[in-house]
């Protein structure tokens, strides 16, 4: 499950990547000029391309802003949003923050836990769905929140849930 | 004549599900020949009734509330888009007690415009500051913030116009305007419900902001866990600047000013100012010390505007009303209007925009009607993960940022989550704790290690070996925290614990 770290050769950045992750990566990077303040911006197209940030791909994004790998890393790994694995299928994000626990978040994440088998920033043994944290949708009002890939729900029961997670079951 | 139908494009109306409904209704119109109009409006707040179905009539906008999927076919059963009978009808939606008892300023338009039509926003009041501030010298703009007494809404409080002031003074070849829409605090949401919702009030804000202290680049920096704010303020930016609002020589005025959206990564503390220039500029979220001060020496560098969304939603109004208009509304030094958000446990919650002064029993019981569950409200936390837990005692406390300050607790950026009586407020303490061990950006030792070491203490107390010893223990870790960080997350994070243990004792009890 972890195509993506076949061991980089140093003198050649990005090596690590296949041929596919590969131009992917270097597309992000040629839609922005060469400087720092973008980092952000290609880590996030990286990410939006492939789902996650492969550390092969640092060396790359580090020589085409003239940064070392361990600053490069070091903003990766700062920043929760950035994964540096493969998620699965899904990615379901449920809300730990105060307004949801009000509402009974607490079950919904011990709930949700028990079913997949899995912890937070871990994916289910069939490759369907990956489990994050989130601190606050700003859906306080519509309490408890979960966001499904890019979509918020609210008002979430432990069947509205089960509901959720049964759909991930088809894949698309 | 087609008949215009509002379903909002909202995250909590989608959440709930008014992408569905507004497809259900074009279908059912179209399955039954009935000429429809679609409008994907902003929330007008009644988040509980989302989503909030409305049609527009001679008489004003009916409202439908709220309406899921299966409700669609029954509605036009009943007389669809006529104004019918049916039991989730609440009348003109204006006329509810909810919104009529409310002072919309900040939120005037959301839920009433097309939040992307330029044209419903210019016939809405919209500009009207801009074309204020653009007949005035920069003093003179930063004159009437200065005396319209507007603070900063993003929690800290600063008045604005000596911000603006500090930045106009300052002689740089470049200055930036930067929005911080990094609403990372858990009860907050009045930053996207703005941004979904009249998204062009912000650009007129920080354009006027930019003609007071001679900034012609702007920067949003919004939150990662916000993608529909996110789509909709890209959409109003190029909406914008085609129609000449951004861009060079702007409206024909000479002037140029652009706004470039950045997205954030997930970092709590980026919506500390600091870090949050810092990762615009490419690194890791970290405090910066100050001084210099961002208004001196801010993003890249150079003298920077760094206020919150509703700061900068607020402007527009202030010039096109004049200081006066403003500085008369409110208490105290707490001026103008603060749209609060009512969330967690209540029955009806959302956003309510009110002039300063009202209480939190006012909002709780008048406009929340109580807990959602039906219990007994035991606790509010007001101002997000760093606010205090107030009791039932204490909830006659005016909305004042002083009146806060005065009982040991902060209003914020508005935010007010209520709990009802099964609340176990030690685990809320701990959580507090366990937060800030999650988001500490890890520059200062009281804030990075202090976090964990609060988790494990109150975690000791609960187990009960030396429970006294552990509270005088955590009380001292709270002293070090609130005098030796860095900065509010570190500084702030004792307020819930302190106020928890202060209110709560009994909930500290050892578990047997």
């Amino acid at each position: 499950m972890k195509p993506h770290v076949a061991r980089p050769d140093p003198s050649s950045p990005g090596s690590g990547l296949d041929a596919v992750a590969r131009a992917s990566v270097e597309a992000v990077i040629a839609s922005f000029e060469s400087r720092q303040d973008v980092l952000l911006p290609i880590l996030h197209g990286i990410q939006d391309a492939l789902g996650f940030v492969p550390p092969a791909s640092l060396p790359l994004v580090a020589s085409a802003l003239n940064l070392s790998r361990a600053e490069v890393h070091g903003v990766v790994s700062f920043y929760h949003h950035f994964r540096s694995e493969a998620p699965g299928r899904h990615v379901l994000r449920l809300c730990r923050a105060e307004a949801c626990q009000a509402m009974g978040a607490r079950a919904i994440e011990a709930h949700v836990r028990r079913r997949l088998g899995i912890g937070y920033n871990e994916t289910s043994a069939d490759g369907r769905i990956t489990l994050e944290p989130v601190y606050c949708l700003g859906n306080c009002a519509c309490a408890p929140s979960a966001m499904l890939d890019e979509q918020v729900h609210g008002r979430l029961s432990l069947e509205a849930v089960d509901r959720l997670l049964d759909g991930c079951g088809e894949v698309a | 004549m087609s008949r215009r139908i509002f379903v909002p494009r909202d995250t909590s109306a989608v959440a709930c599900g008014a992408d569905a409904v507004a497809d259900r209704i074009r279908s059912e119109a179209a399955r039954r020949g009935v000429d429809v109009t679609v409008v994907r409006n902003g929330s007008r707040g009644l988040c509980w009734l989302e989503p909030l179905v409305e049609i527009e009539t001679d008489e004003g906008r009916i409202g439908y509330g709220p309406i899921g999927v299966v409700d669609v076919e029954g509605l036009f059963d009943a007389g669809f888009p006529g104004d019918v009978r049916h039991p989730r009808a609440l009348g003109l939606v204006e006329n509810m007690a909810w919104l009529k008892r409310q002072l919309r300023h900040c939120f005037s338009r959301n839920g009433i415009t097309d939040p992307l039509d330029l044209a419903d926003y210019a016939a809405n009041g919209g500009w009207a500051g801009f074309a204020q501030a653009r007949s005035m010298a920069s003093e003179a703009i930063v004159q009437t913030v200065i005396e319209s007494g507007l603070r900063g809404r993003g929690g800290a409080a600063f008045p604005c116009g000596i911000k603006w002031k500090t930045v106009l003074d300052q002689v740089a070849e470049q200055k930036y305007i930067v929005c911080n829409a990094d609403e990372g605090d858990s009860g907050t949401f009045s930053d996207r419900m703005l941004i979904e919702g009249d998204p062009y009030r912000l650009i007129e804000g920080m354009l006027i902001a930019g003609r007071a202290v001679g900034a012609t680049k702007g920067y949003v920096y919004l939150r990662s866990e916000y993608p529909l704010a996110c789509r909709v303020f890209a959409e109003a930016l190029d909406t914008a600047r085609e129609a000449g609002w951004l861009g060079s020589d702007i409206r024909g005025g000479g002037r140029d000013f652009d706004i470039e959206l950045r997205i954030g990564a997930g970092a709590y503390i980026c919506g500390e100012e600091t870090s949050l220039l810092e990762s615009l500029e490419g690194r890791r979220g970290q405090v910066r010390f100050k001084p210099p001060l961002p208004a001196i020496k801010g993003l890249f560098g150079k003298p920077t505007v760094i206020n919150n969304v509703i700061t900068l939603a607020s402007v527009p109004d202030i010039l096109a009303n004049g200081a006066a208009w403003y500085r008369d509304l409110g208490v105290g030094r707490s001026r103008g209007t603060l749209p609060i958000q009512l969330g967690g446990n209540i029955r009806r919650g959302g956003l309510i925009e009110l002039a300063f002064g009202v209480t939190l029993r006012e909002l709780l019981d008048e406009f929340g009607g109580g807990s959602a569950s039906g219990r007994p409200i035991r606790a509010v936390q007001v101002g997000g993960p760093l606010g205090a837990y107030l009791p039932e005692s204490q909830f006659d406390t005016p909305l004042d940022y002083e009146a806060f300050a005065a009982i040991d607790a902060m209003l914020g950026h508005g935010g007010i989550v209520v709990f009802d009586d099964s609340v176990d407020m030690a685990e809320q303490a701990r959580f507090a704790m366990e937060f800030c061990a999650v988001e500490s950006c890890g520059k200062c030792t009281p804030c990075r290690i202090g976090s964990t070491r609060g988790v494990e203490v109150i975690d000791r107390m609960r187990a009960g070996t030396d429970a006294e010893a552990d509270e005088v223990l955590l009380r001292s870790l709270c002293d070090t925290m609130l005098h030796g960080s860095l900065c509010a997350l570190g500084g702030l994070t004792p307020l819930p614990v302190l106020s928890a243990l202060k209110h709560f004792p009994e909930d500290f009890a050892v578990r047997r």
